[in-house]
Order: C-alpha cells, then sequence, then structure tokens
C-alpha cells in the first residue's frame, strides 16, 4: 500500500507556510486573533477604515494620555488609556513580549524590568507614571548572539524549566549586580525572593547569578 | 478597572486642590493593585513623582526628614538610618521586595491599606470597604486580624511593617491641603475602627502628606522583630519595634510598638510603663508583654496571636538589651 509522501502532507505545503519559512508562537496568536475579528465582528471592520480616513494620523481616543515613552534606548510616542499597566504598554503597544504578566499583583516577579536603573514590577505601575524615564526590559539587555552575561548564565547553569519566569529573573539578577548585597548563596536567595519560580529551578538561578558576580 | 483622569501634579499647591474621588499616585504597588480588584474606584488619579518632595535630609535639631517620595529601598539603605534608627531599616527590608521596595514610598507606605481577604474581595461584606455593609471577617477566615482595638464592625489589621517603626521612633507626620500645613504625630494620625472602619487616618481630602520628621537618635539601641507564615516576602502574624536605653542594668527609655496584632500600628504605653525604670530581666519583659496584650481581644481563629505576641515582644526587648 503507498504511504502519502511527507510533503505532501496537507500540514507542510508550501501554501500554508509564511514567507518567512516559520511561525512565531506570537506571530501566529496575532494572526489566529486576527481571525477571530474577521469571523466574529465584520461590520466593524468594514466600518474602520472610514472613521480612520476622516480622523489625522496621530490623533487620540477620548480620555488617553499622550507621552513619550523611553524604553531600551528608543523614544516611542504614544496615547494611552491611562489605566494601561506598563507592562501592558511593553507587551501589546510595543510589542515587547519578553516581559512577561504572572499574578498581575506585584507578587511573582515575572514583569521586573528596570526603570532608571533600578528593578520594579511593571505590573503596578501606569505606563502614563513614566514620561521621561529610562525603560529597559530583557529585550534591551541582550539578544541572540550578544547575550548580557547573565542571560548566558542562565544558559550555562540551566536557570529555568518552563522559562516564564526567567526574563524577571534575568532583570532582578542583573540589579543586584548593583545592589548591596553580601556574597553568599544566602544573600543571592534574600535579594531575588521578589521572583518566584514555579518550577523550582532556584539552586540553578542562585548558580548563574554567583558566577557573574564572581566574574565581574 | 474603572475609567479615570489622570492628572500630572506640577506642584504641591495643584495637587491638593482635588478634595473627594481623588487619588494621589507615587510609588502604586498598593493603589494599582487595589484598582484591579475595585476595591479603589477613584474618578481622578494624581501622579505626584515629580514633585520635589523625595529627599532625605537631616534636620536642624539633629533628626531626620524623609521626604514623603523618598522610596522604601532608599531610606532603608540610607546610612543615616541603618546608623541612627536601624529599626526602621530592620522594618522596611523585612517587608515586600526588592523590586516593590525600589517603588513603594514613605508616604504611601503610611497609608497602606490592610490585606483582610474580604476587604480585598467585592463578593464579601467589609464595613471598611464599603460602610454599613458588615464584616464578614469576625466569624469568618480570621486568622491573620487584629487583636488589638478592633470593633465589632472591623477587626482589619494594619500591614506596614514602616509604620510600626516610625510609631516606635515617634515619628512625626507633615501635611500640606488646601487650608494649609499641619504636623502630627504618628500616635494621632491612625484612627481605630470603631463604628467608621473606612476612616483609617486624619487625613482630610485633598491633604498630602509630604514628609515624615524622625526625632533626633536616641542613644540606645533599636530593633525590628517580624513572625510570620515564612521568612521572606508575608506580612507579619506579630512583630515588635523596640527602642531602648538602658542606665547600667536599669531600662531609662523604652518605646514598644506592635504590628500584625493591631488595627493600627500599635504603640503599647502599657509596655512603656512597665519597663521604665525596671531592671533589663526576662521578668520585666514578661510583665510588659503581658501588659502590652490585657486588652487583647481574640476571634475564633486568631487567639494564638496573643502568646506570639508576647513572646515576639520578650524576644526583642532580651536581643535589644543584650547587645547594647
Amino acid at each position: 500500500m503507498a504511504k502519502l509522501p511527507l510533503d505532501s502532507d496537507p500540514e507542510s505545503t508550501a501554501e500554508t507556510k509564511p514567507a518567512s519559512g516559520h511561525f512565531s508562537r506570537r506571530s501566529f496568536l496575532s494572526q489566529l486573533g486576527a481571525a477571530g475579528i474577521v469571523a466574529t465582528a465584520p461590520p466593524l471592520l468594514a466600518a474602520a477604515p472610514a472613521i480612520a480616513a476622516q480622523e489625522p494620523a496621530a490623533a487620540a481616543a477620548a480620555g488617553t494620555v499622550p507621552l513619550t515613552l523611553r524604553v531600551n534606548g528608543k523614544a516611542h510616542t504614544l496615547h494611552l488609556d491611562p489605566r494601561t499597566t506598563l507592562l501592558d504598554c511593553l507587551r501589546e503597544n510595543l510589542d515587547l513580549p519578553g516581559t512577561k504578566k504572572g499574578c498581575d499583583h506585584g507578587q511573582c516577579g515575572a514583569c521586573t524590568v528596570h526603570v532608571n536603573g533600578r528593578r520594579v514590577n511593571s505590573c503596578l505601575s501606569f505606563a502614563v507614571m513614566h514620561a521621561g524615564d529610562e525603560i529597559t526590559t530583557i529585550e534591551g539587555l541582550g539578544q541572540p548572539g550578544h547575550l548580557h552575561p547573565m542571560q548566558a548564565a542562565f544558559v550555562e547553569h540551566d536557570g529555568y524549566q518552563c522559562g516564564y519566569c526567567t526574563s524577571g529573573q534575568i532583570m532582578s539578577a542583573v540589579a543586584v549586580l548593583k545592589e548591596p548585597v553580601g556574597p553568599s548563596d544566602d544573600d543571592v536567595k534574600n535579594a531575588m525572593y521578589g521572583n518566584i519560580c514555579r518550577c523550582g529551578a532556584y539552586p540553578n538561578i542562585v548558580a548563574a547569578v554567583q558566577s557573574v558576580r564572581r566574574s565581574a | 478597572m474603572d475609567a479615570f483622569q489622570f492628572i500630572r501634579a506640577e506642584s504641591l499647591n495643584s495637587a491638593t486642590k482635588y478634595g473627594v474621588g481623588a487619588k494621589f499616585v507615587a510609588g502604586g504597588t498598593n493603589l494599582i493593585d487595589m484598582m484591579k480588584l475595585d476595591v479603589e474606584r477613584p474618578k481622578v488619579v494624581i501622579d505626584i513623582n515629580g514633585l520635589p518632595i523625595d529627599k532625605i535630609t537631616v534636620a536642624s535639631n539633629g533628626g531626620l526628614v524623609l521626604g514623603a517620595l523618598a522610596r522604601n529601598a532608599d531610606v532603608a539603605h540610607h546610612p543615616a538610618v541603618q546608623r541612627d534608627y536601624a529599626v526602621l531599616s530592620q522594618a522596611l527590608l523585612s517587608g515586600a521586595s526588592p523590586q516593590l521596595r525600589n517603588m513603594a514610598t514613605t508616604g504611601g507606605n503610611l497609608l497602606q491599606r490592610t490585606r483582610c481577604p474580604y476587604f480585598r474581595d467585592t463578593a464579601h461584606a467589609c464595613n471598611k470597604r464599603e460602610s454599613g455593609t458588615g464584616c464578614s471577617a469576625i466569624g469568618g477566615h480570621n486568622r491573620m486580624l487584629a487583636v488589638l482595638g478592633t470593633s465589632e464592625h472591623c477587626i482589619a489589621t494594619n500591614p506596614s511593617d514602616q509604620n510600626v517603626a516610625l510609631t516606635a521612633l515617634e515619628a512625626t507626620i507633615q501635611i500640606q491641603g488646601a487650608g494649609g500645613n499641619r504636623t502630627v504625630p504618628i500616635h494621632s494620625f491612625y484612627r481605630v475602627p470603631g463604628v467608621t472602619p473606612h476612616i483609617e487616618t486624619v487625613l482630610q481630602p485633598g491633604e498630602l502628606i509630604t514628609s515624615v520628621t524622625l526625632p533626633p537618635p536616641v542613644a540606645g539601641k533599636s530593633i525590628y522583630l517580624k513572625l510570620r507564615d515564612r521568612a521572606a516576602y508575608e506580612f507579619a502574624l506579630a512583630s515588635a519595634a523596640v527602642v531602648i536605653k538602658l542606665n547600667g542594668k536599669r531600662i531609662d527609655y523604652a518605646r514598644v510598638a506592635l504590628g500584625g496584632v493591631g488595627t493600627k500600628p500599635w504603640r503599647s504605653l502599657e509596655a512603656e510603663a512597665v519597663l521604665h525604670g525596671a531592671p533589663a530581666d526576662p521578668v520585666t519583659f514578661r510583665r510588659a508583654a503581658e501588659a502590652a496584650l490585657k486588652d487583647a481581644h481574640p476571634q475564633s481563629e486568631n487567639g494564638y496571636k496573643v502568646e506570639l505576641a508576647h513572646r515576639c515582644i520578650i524576644r526583642a526587648l532580651t536581643t535589644a538589651t543584650q547587645s547594647v
């Protein structure tokens, strides 16, 4: 009995592949979301271009607040609903999804970013409070090919399992390098307790942080 | 979260012209958390982070002035605080997380709201959140809640560590409002719940805390001891802030404040009266601890707090006097 050749599998035909040859999870989900809007809300979508044509390009929606936000050395001009947290702004408005939303109540540390060089929980701050601040996210720390030493150390020491808390852990760990933290492993644990790891990768996280501190 | 008008305060005077329905935001760690829960629903949010009230300065009388916007981390690590007001540094570093301490401010921490689970859950009645609806904590899950200063309308605990230390240090609070400036001693700043649990301090609508002043340091020893369910990142079940000075083996000066057990940061004048002039020994410390808790009114699940607070006070006093 003849088997279907692998390349005729409908899942792998050229027509279903994106031009770049691969999907990222985020781009896939984004496209899925857009498709959902087409399917469920055609009147809104059809009306949108007409409204857009009447409005100046930079027009603000009612109740939004204008601000310039500096993230990873780049200025962004935005009009934001003041309810937008810094976390949601980074992820949804600026397409920087490296910062994660865990508890959204300042308890888990997954959303940790640097504001003017200090680590903070981005979920408990409104973005409009940060005009003029210098914000750094995991994307600004390093990228594949030129990782920050702390990112490289987390890879080297296997400082994660599922990876969801990792960007927050690394942002905290980089801040620890400049904070008054003693030399011992216990000192590191005490300095890192604002970042929860549900997988329990703590020993390897401590090892990663210590390796960078010792080589600094 | 309800929509609100966002205002960046350009000056102290412009910040204080809004009244009922407006909230100041500084660190945001408590307010924004509660706004997400619909526990706080301000119509106007005034961002005061641009105001020049963030400095820590030495006062002319040798005390220390903490600007209302001084961040908890900066206060905790300030050399003068660590040297002269160790109890405050220790209290701050025992609370929240490093990230939260980088955000939270001196003034905001003074106004930190209770962690009573019923206050934070709009599905339950709570006299503090919505006056007149009743108290779900009395007869409910009250293991974490207060045994001192309670009423039949509210048993919510004040959650702050900072405020317990500031109470033992006899800090004063500087306030600016549309009607002018005033200074309130911290022991007069908080109200017990009584029949109005929703009114927690003497602040009037629109009034802004601008600074907290610590009196000149006492030439003795001060410590903060916090007992909790886990060793980090948890609120106090019982805590004690002690400022104490010995003259030989006798106690010359003592200030005792408790956290985790009171509806407000709890100054114990009763414990201080026992300590003053008495020998610094275990008998005195036990008597002081019992005096501090003699009016305790335990609930269905928190009777253990009375003995826990006794032991917390005794251990804090023992530690503070051993190393003077």
